[in-house]
């Protein structure tokens, strides 16, 4: 799935590193409990959290997880933008719960890590 | 190489730094991308640790061309029971450890599965040493 695609169905608001959105990803992985991310093998995955805090985008970046889509309009913080940046990361947000992203995504294609 | 960390317990906006720093170099040292997800994942999951339960630690790291070798050593409240703190789900975390999505405890036995050598030294009341190897 193409990020910009995936952006359109969140209504999700791109915060850095809008030059990945013609990126794709193939595998999604949903969770606000960093450990449980960190025991994800695979890379080159999109997180979904309600988590936004400088944990959350460490984590990512511990994880080579290149795209993280934050729920709910959380804020992101000048900081949590510097890491991702300096990462290549693209953070998008949506107006949306975990769950209604997750549901869309899923049934427009993207794969669970499990 | 060797490199040299210090962290402070309870100081959650820098908890990665040293994680990210060692993640740079062993980049810029072309080591396998697997390699350095199992480095930083087990280290990370340490420095995180120091941070949520001890006053202050130093990460020690010597990179040879056989591997890492990371050693953690906190001064804390150590770890009472060692069998308990390495099962799943067994944490002493507090809740602000819980709301920076850690704390579920997953971070010991993490350290354990991407280490190939693993092994805590810890002294109640005096604080906590994690000594990780993981080979290239």
């Amino acid at each position: 799935m193409k990020i910009q695609d995936l952006c359109s169905l969140v209504n999700g608001t791109v915060i850095c590193g809008e030059t990945r959105l013609h990126d794709s990803v193939e595998y999604a992985f949903a969770s606000d409990l960093m450990s449980d991310v960190l025991t994800v093998k695979i890379q080159n995955f999109i997180l979904i959290t309600g988590l936004a805090n400088i944990q959350s985008i460490r984590t990512a970046e511990m994880s080579d997880v290149p795209f993280m889509l934050l729920c709910r309009n959380k804020e992101v913080t000048p900081d949590m933008i510097e890491i991702a940046k300096e990462n290549h990361m693209l953070i998008v947000k949506s107006p949306f719960s975990m769950f209604r992203c997750s549901g869309i995504l899923y049934s427009a294609g993207l794969k669970p890590v499990y | 190489m060797h490199l040299e960390y210090n962290v402070e317990g309870g100081d959650f906006t820098r908890a990665g730094f040293a994680s990210s720093q060692i993640k740079k170099t062993l980049k810029q040292l072309n080591v396998d991308a697997t390699v350095i997800k199992r480095v930083v994942v087990a280290l990370y999951e340490a420095e995180v640790n120091i941070v949520a339960h001890a006053y202050r630690g130093v990460i020690y790291a010597d990179i040879k061309g056989a591997g890492i070798q990371l050693r953690l050593e906190d001064e804390g409240p150590g770890i009472a029971d060692v069998d308990m703190a390495m099962k799943r789900g067994f944490s002493t975390a507090s809740r602000e450890v819980r709301e920076m999505g850690f704390g579920a405890g997953m971070g010991l036995p993490n350290i354990s599965e991407n280490a190939d050598n693993f092994s805590i030294e810890t002294t109640v009341g005096k604080g906590t040493t994690l000594n990780i190897e993981i080979k290239f």
